[in-house]
């Protein structure tokens, strides 16, 4: 399995997505070697083996950011990065390491399973080597990244080559399977929907809610106030731009709302100028990047979670939240909208619509109850263990009835 | 007749930074001013005590011995409470060698707002506490009672200059802006517009940016200024004139200037130079408008400011954070000073200081002048953010030790 991280080495859902995945294989009898391109201790992880294809550390592989290519490491005194500076020159490098690992493996691999196209190249390459079966598992194209635009033509072209090579397809929803299909020129019988799930039980580590992390935010809840919340990477494919302002245009009809950004990224100067355009700075509250207690405390003190992508090919985040009690609102183009009823959708430029869900959440508690309660059913629904089902499925069926 | 004279202003000001303060820090943690982290840019100890080092501890040394030198050396200061506080904290002897300069009888305190506000715009209650609140300090640690005026960042309209005339200020400082003077030479004094009795000096924003801005600048094609160079300017200056107003921030003297540009040397011998010739003198401010009958009546309907090529509050007010940040501290006012809590008035009128808003200009995006605007924060948008946070917390306090106000202000 060729992948680019893994907990708690991950930047965001991609490396979520892949630990449950592979964990739940594994309970099925798979056994997996997982190539990750940085060096670091997994040592949650005893199920499968993880090797490392370079020496950086995962803080620089963080610099490359799975999905930025165009960001230039620095080379530090002493080091020697040599053509690792950039993630055109880490794929390199991790395409060869997977080249030596299949000739040093005894037993041949069965499938070569490839997440997104930071790992396309290699899993080509080991596709050639082995003549195993390739299955590409796309969980956000260029164009999702790129807020519904062509973005990077190079990171594009090799989405394009992978998606021609593989011998089928797993998009994480409908909306990726269309993106897929319209974008790229895919024929859609190679392509197979599996949703994500989430594992309720990777939440049971003895995590309570501290009130005390949020304080000023329980404080305006104590004062009837609404919680609003989006915890994301903020970039133009989040389409928090829309989010706020229907925040402000919810707030001139109802008043007692306040709005949860965690998260960070190169929009969010552009974000701050624009709450205060609107003039409700004082409704926003921007934590910066989190983690541990402060990321799961940002979605229990909320009481609505928003997923307000342009394009998003599932949503992981919105599954986390939940599960930590809230009301969800995500957009038409997010994949996770499809597991779930009880949410409300939006299209991502309808801010009238948005604002509008936003204050009848708010001013109503059964409506609120509900929606928080119902979805609890819905998402508990959704298991890794389906998903192993399915991936287990694809590898033994892919090349039944195959002409040589 | 009278000698031609030199009023020479200096501005001291340090300000109560913002550290970095969090989400998670609001209403938790009250400290907004002291950073713990000793090596940060927010640290004001750290701060203070550099600036102390590299320029009011030389610069008062020169001072001492320009007036020990020359009898006819003088100087007028204007000295902001909350640099007298981080003194009093952290170098004492800083405060004993402005005291010592006082003495002389040869160094005048300026009037301005406690905690270096822009209040005048918001609130004339607020702005006259802290008008009085200046005074009682400066009573209090120099022995002396001030009587010329000069607003936050020279900030002044005639709307001022009618306040202060009716407070019983016999003067006013503001900036000699040519859009304003048109024909006339700021080298007089004048009578400010709809004002009885108070007299208006303006800065000779000419001959003061060329120390203030330029000293150091080698692309300038008048460095390095000598001594003789600015002798000759200013005496061009003044020809049938009575008087030149040198207004500066005090720091231009070893922190916007290093030592190593020259301009302690530089500055003590324009002294003796500008001396030496009889028919010239220092005035401290009163002394300029006790000596000099207004030539004439200047009137600015709207507001003039020392900063930029605009001369305007667009580096403090110019941008809807900066306006939404003080309309939120200023909504507080009732609800705070009716606590009678005097650390939390503290913290709130610390606030108030206006580099906190400067911190927040985006001005230089589009000038692409980032070196004009100093700030401690990696960006104006940290800046905004931490100081919400920091309102946040106020609204808190009212909130949790007074039972008033709301947490949405």
């Amino acid at each position: 399995m060729l992948g680019w991280e893994l907990p708690p080495h991950n930047s965001g859902g991609l490396g979520v997505a892949c630990y449950h995945l592979a964990k739940a294989l594994s309970m099925k009898g798979t056994s997996i070697d997982f190539v990750v391109p940085y060096s670091a201790p997994h040592d949650a992880i005893d199920f499968m083996t993880v090797h490392s294809a370079t020496k950086l550390s995962p803080l620089e592989r963080y610099g490359l950011g799975a999905y930025d290519s165009s960001f230039l490491l620095e080379e530090k005194p002493g080091e020697v990065l040599g053509d690792l500076k950039d993630i055109r020159g880490v794929q390199r490098h991790y395409t060869r390491f997977v080249e030596q690992l299949i000739s040093t493996k005894d037993i041949p691999f069965d499938a070569i399973h490839a997440h997104d196209w930071l790992t396309m190249e290699a899993g080509m390459r080991a596709k050639q080597l082995t003549d195993a079966p390739l299955i590409v598992h796309v969980h956000s194209t260029e164009f999702d990244r790129s807020g519904g635009g062509t973005g990077n033509p190079i990171a594009r072209e090799i989405e394009y080559q992978g998606l021609i090579m593989a011998d089928r397809i797993i998009a994480v929803s409908e909306v990726t399977k269309g993106i897929i299909i319209s974008e790229y020129g895919i024929p859609a019988d190679k392509i197979e929907v599996v949703y994500n799930a989430i594992d309720p039980s990777s939440f049971d580590d003895g995590y309570e809610y501290d009130r005390r992390t949020y304080k000023y935010l329980e404080g305006l809840k104590a004062e009837g106030h609404t919680i609003i919340s989006a915890v994301t990477r903020m970039t133009i494919q989040k389409g928090l731009g829309n989010l706020i302002t229907a925040v402000a245009k919810a707030s001139e009809k109802y008043d007692r709302l306040a709005l949860l950004l965690a998260g960070d990224g190169e929009q969010r100067n552009e974000l701050i100028a624009l709450a205060s355009e609107l003039g409700i700075s004082d409704k926003i509250f921007f934590t910066g990047f989190v983690r541990g207690k402060q990321w799961r405390d940002a979605y229990s003190v909320s009481d609505i979670f928003v997923l307000s992508s342009v394009s998003e090919p599932f949503g992981l985040t919105a599954l986390e939240a939940a599960h930590h009690d809230t009301a969800l609102i995500v957009t038409r183009t997010s994949g996770v909208g499809e597991v779930l009823n009880s949410i409300f959708k939006y299209d991502f430029w309808d801010t009238d619509r948005l604002a509008d869900q936003i204050v009848g959440i708010a001013t109503s508690e059964s409506l609120q109850k509900s929606l928080k309660q119902n979805v609890m059913h819905e998402y508990a629904r959704l298991s890794w263990h389906d998903v192993a089902e399915r991936c287990m499925n694809l590898y033994q069926t892919v090349r039944q009835g195959a002409l040589v | 007749m009278s000698q031609r004279g030199i009023t020479l202003y200096l501005h001291v000001h340090q300000p109560y930074r913002v550290r970095d303060y969090s989400v998670f820090e609001t209403a938790v943690n009250h400290n907004y001013f002291t950073d713990p982290d000793p090596l940060s840019d927010r640290n004001n100890e750290k701060i203070f005590r550099k600036v102390a080092e590299k320029s009011y501890r030389p610069m008062n040394a020169l001072l001492q011995t320009l007036l020990d030198t020359h009898p006819e050396f003088k100087v007028s200061l204007s000295i902001t409470g909350t640099f007298i506080e981080q003194a009093e904290a952290w170098t004492p002897d800083v405060i004993e060698s402005f005291q010592n300069l006082v003495k002389t009888g040869r160094v005048e305190i300026v009037s301005e707002t406690y905690y270096h506000s822009l209040a005048f715009f918001y609130s004339r209650t607020e702005f006259e506490s802290q008008v009085e609140a200046h005074k009682q300090k400066i009573r209090d640690l120099f022995g002396v009672e001030t009587s010329v005026f000069r607003n936050t960042e020279l900030a002044y309209n005639d709307e001022l200059a009618q306040w202060a005339d009716s407070y019983g200020f016999k003067g006013i400082l503001a900036e000699g802006w040519d859009p304003v003077l048109d024909w006339r030479s700021p080298n007089f004094v004048y009578r400010p517009e709809g004002t009885e009795n108070i007299s208006l000096l303006l800065k000779n924003y000419r001959l003061s940016d060329d120390l203030a801005f330029r000293f150091s600048n080698k692309a300038w094609t008048e460095w390095p200024l000598t001594a003789d160079k600015y002798t000759e300017w200013t005496t061009a200056s003044i020809a049938d004139q009575p008087l030149i107003n040198l207004f500066m921030d005090y720091e231009t003297f070893g922190e916007h200037q290093w030592a190593d540009t020259g301009i302690f040397d530089f500055f003590g011998e324009f002294v003796g130079r500008w001396l030496s010739d009889p028919s010239n003198t220092f005035y401290t401010v009163s002394e300029a408008i006790d000596t000099n009958k207004p030539a004439g009546t200047i009137s600015m309907p709207s507001t003039v400011t020392w900063a930029d090529a605009e001369r305007d509050l667009t580096a403090w007010l110019g941008n809807s954070m900066q306006q939404e940040a003080l309309h939120y501290l200023y909504a507080l006012e009732n609800d705070i000073l009716r606590t009678n809590d005097l650390e939390l008035i503290g913290d709130w009128r610390k606030l108030q200081t206006s580099d906190h808003a400067y911190y927040m200009c985006t001005k230089w995006f589009t000038d692409g002048d980032v070196h004009a605007y100093f700030s401690p924060y990696s960006s104006p948008y940290d800046a905004f953010l931490y100081y919400m946070n920091a309102i946040r917390d106020l609204r808190w306090r009212l909130h949790d030790q007074h039972r008033t106000g709301g947490l949405r202000g």
